[in-house]
């Protein structure tokens, strides 16, 4: 070196190696031609005479046509888990219910490709995520509560826990099977009967699930399955003979769910929406933190509540962290969900596609700048390119409001303080994630952030022995973990 | 042995002011990183071209004491033709031997464009003075090698005395002249991924053309997170300044499968700019006849045993 000028070789002219496609194969997915509901332990027919077809939104191709449950048929819904409640599920022992649960885990395992399958080809996300992170996690629920069933005085020492009786549950489209799993696991490992709406565009897996139970041997009544859209939630959160709701969806919905059941005396959890700060520190471990602020906002298209959509960036690194994160962009494999390589799959909806659209608009029209790396999107299906937005104000709608999709807003702090009062300068408080390798700093700030969950170097990571929820109007209650239970108990002391 | 006291004048890492700080890694993230690509899935065609680079990137390595130079003449020849039977299947990069049967190697490959890789500098320890390791350099050059893969000083680094380790390197680089100079890190015994970052860029800085994992001696060997570790030093490197380093993981590289894991931490990482034997290279000795027996299942569509690979 001390000799020789450094080498400055041109960089070799690119070996073209792109990967050949690898989709996973969807015959081991027999789907029906129409579903009914799932009331009483059977398949029936909509009472509404109503069905709506469920379809790919990667392709827009016909998946199969499922049911849509009108109050009558929510009634009787409600009606099958009162009966269960009142009879054999709670003259059940609590280790009795647990087996159950266990069953159902087991049997999420053992179905697991099928489930993968579709979730990918009914949600648009990628296979890998389905097959390695939502059912994975989806059986670890029921695994993780089937253990407390039997032991619900130890996790409440000198109270006395009962089930409540009647749940009824509404579910978002993000993570289909394992916001079922989060709701349904809980509920039942309590004592409780329920019944789960699954969301209008993805009820696949939820009506796959019903099988799962007639396999487990569930006693009929204690899960009813009702498809609908948003009617036949609001039937449902209407019904008087409910003792709780749990919801997880939009604030807007959230917030109209709460004003309904004002005064009712129905027990109710909300998980709503977020605008989560992804804070990173200038001494943080650079690329690995921009694999977590991959990780934050594309992880299924950005379709994450808890989504690390601010990004919020220490000033002094600003321009190295911006260029490695829009080079790490275009390593993005953008395509067919069913393919083993896709990292961002497809849009979950033309509603949302719309809403994604709208508010990338309003951020170029406030001055913001866009940056989406070259990438063949597919003509048909609903689909959104990875998309960073620089120079972005606090102000801003897309540093505000929650998009819901591919899209990071970037902003820059100067301080911790500084950092601090920007990430909690919003309406939500559902998650953040914090960068440094200083372990002070991280306990500082997590101290002082207000959300319900503070990942430090790492971001989007999921266990169910951890509870989960949020601040402010990113809702109240908490799923996973011991605090997981309590929204599904009275306590006679 | 005299310790060095000062860095070189015109060192561009890690001290220059115009380049980040050496920086951190952070394990969890690195090795999760890893993780998923190593799930990719290539199939068909694409599994063809990098089954086909593989070998073309290859160090074919035999670093025992009993090596001959009967055994050196056999892999030379495997090395020229990896598959008798199968013409289109291209030579291997690069023999790498120890100095005493460079000249051996070098005989057999005249004319070949395989390259002959000598270690060097009291390998694998690299627990000798300093004109003992560059007499050693020195006579592999003399011998015939077109690379001398070096140790760096273990002890000293792991001590903190990181100048010792850059001046050595430097000298070792003066010792080879335009021999092409890789520098082996031996991560096994660097402990964290910080030390593997640290002492990449030490080596960079001194002049390393290549900076390599593992002697093979120690246990582990090359790994797919240590390996992404050291791409991401590279990359950081051509960023700053232009310079452009290549990389060999060396050790435990088996499978032919484990080798398209590597490939695709590579396309990911730096690139297909990086995807040459000029940049890339996967020091193994038994990786060959798995690369050979998968593409033969790719083309024909059945496996055959063992028995129908040349040993060496």
């Amino acid at each position: 070196m001390a000799a020789k000028p450094p080498a400055t070789r041109a960089v070799p002219s690119p070996l073209e190696w792109e990967y050949a496609p690898a989709p996973e194969a969807r015959d081991i997915l027999a789907l029906e031609e129409r579903y009914g509901l799932y009331i009483g332990g059977e398949q029936v027919t909509p009472r509404s005479r109503k069905w709506f077809p469920t379809i790919s939104p990667a392709t827009e191709e016909h998946l199969a046509e499922v049911a849509l449950a009108g109050p009558r048929d929510v009634d009787l819904a409600v009606q099958a888990a009162r009966g269960a409640f009142e009879g054999e599920w709670t003259a059940l022992r609590p280790s009795e219910r647990a087996k159950y649960l266990f069953r159902i885990a087991r049997l999420i395992q053992e179905r697991s490709r099928e489930l993968a399958v579709a979730e990918s080809l009914n949600g648009g996300k990628p296979i890998k995520e389905s097959r390695d992170v939502d059912i994975p996690l989806a059986a670890a629920h029921f695994f993780y509560y089937a253990g407390w069933a039997d032991k619900l005085e130890y996790a409440f020492p000198n109270r006395k826990p009962r089930a409540l009786g009647v749940a009824g549950q509404i579910i978002p489209w993000n993570f289909p099977l394992l916001m079922l799993s989060w709701k349904i696991a809980p509920a039942l490992a309590c004592g409780n009967t329920v019944v789960l709406k699954p969301a209008e565009t993805t009820p696949l897996t939820a009506l796959i699930f019903t099988d799962i139970c007639r396999q487990a041997g569930l006693p009929a009544g204690v899960v009813n399955i009702i498809t609908g859209d948003g009617s036949t939630g609001a039937h449902l959160v209407r019904h008087p003979d409910l003792d709780k709701v749990a919801f997880t969806g939009s604030t807007e919905v959230g917030k109209a769910i709460r004003r309904e059941l004002a005064g009712t005396g129905v027990k109710l959890t909300l998980e709503l929406g977020g605008k989560a700060a992804n804070i990173v520190f200038d001494d943080c471990a650079l690329d690995q933190a921009v694999e977590g602020i991959v990780n934050g906002i594309y992880f299924n298209q950005g379709h994450v509540c808890c989504a690390g959509s601010r990004l919020l960036v220490q000033e002094s690194i600003y321009e190295p962290l911006v260029a490695k994160l829009k080079r790490r962009l275009r390593t993005i494999r953008v395509g067919d969900p069913l393919d083993k390589n896709t990292d961002l799959g497809a849009i979950n909806s033309r509603m949302q596609l719309d809403r994604i659209r709208e508010l990338v608009a309003s951020g170029e029209d406030d001055g913001a700048e866009m940056y989406q790396p070259p990438c063949r999107l597919p003509e048909k299906g609903y689909w959104f390119a990875p998309t960073v937005f620089t120079n972005v104000g606090q102000s801003s709608r897309i540093a505000q409001e929650e998009i819901f999709g591919p899209v990071l807003s970037v902003l820059t702090f100067r301080t911790p303080e500084e950092a601090v009062e920007k990430a909690n300068n919003t309406p939500y408080g559902l998650s953040a994630g914090v960068w440094t390798e200083k372990g002070s700093r991280i306990l500082w700030m997590a101290e002082r952030l207000r959300a319900g969950v503070v990942w430090a170097n790492t971001f989007n990571r999921f266990d169910p022995t951890s509870p989960f929820g949020g601040y402010k109007e990113s809702g109240f209650g908490r799923e996973g973990g011991l605090h997981g239970l309590e929204p599904y108990l009275r306590f006679d002391r | 042995m005299a310790e060095a006291q000062l860095l070189p004048r015109d060192l561009e890492l890690p001290l220059d002011l115009r380049l980040p700080r050496v920086g951190a890694v952070d394990a969890v993230a690195l090795e999760a990183r890893a993780g998923e690509l190593a799930k990719r899935s290539i199939k068909k065609g694409s599994k063809l071209a990098a089954l086909d680079l593989a070998i073309r990137m290859m160090d074919l390595t035999t670093l025992e004491g009993a090596d001959t130079p009967g055994k050196v003449a056999a892999l030379c020849a495997k090395a020229m033709h990896p598959d008798p039977a199968d013409p289109t299947i291209p030579s291997v990069a690069a023999v790498c031997v120890y100095p005493n049967l460079v000249a051996v190697a070098k005989r057999r490959l005249a004319g070949s464009g395989v390259r002959v890789a000598s270690v060097a500098t009291a390998f694998p320890s690299g627990q000798s003075p300093i004109e003992v390791k560059l007499s050693d350099v020195r006579e592999a050059v003399a011998l015939g090698a077109d690379e001398i893969d070096m140790v760096i000083d273990r002890g000293a680094f792991l001590s903190g005395r990181y100048a010792k380790v850059v001046d050595e390197i430097v000298r070792v680089k003066e010792a080879c002249g335009d021999t092409h100079l890789k520098v082996i890190l031996e991560t096994g015994e660097l402990g964290t991924y910080d030390n593997v970052r640290r002492a990449s860029l030490l080596a960079i800085a001194a002049g390393a053309d290549f900076i390599k994992t593992s002697t093979g001696k120690v246990s582990p060997a090359a790994t797919l997170p240590v390996t992404l570790c050291m791409l991401e030093v590279i990359r950081d490197v051509h960023d700053e300044t232009g310079r452009i380093i290549g990389m060999k993981p060396a050790g435990g590289i088996r499978t032919a499968k484990q080798a398209i894991q590597y490939l695709c931490v590579l396309n990911e990482t730096l690139g297909t700019s990086w995807m040459t034997p000029e940049l890339f290279r996967f020091g193994a000795s038994s990786l060959l006849n798995d690369v050979l027996m998968q593409i033969r299942k790719q083309r024909t569509g059945s496996y055959q045993s063992g028995d129908y690979f040349t040993i060496d």
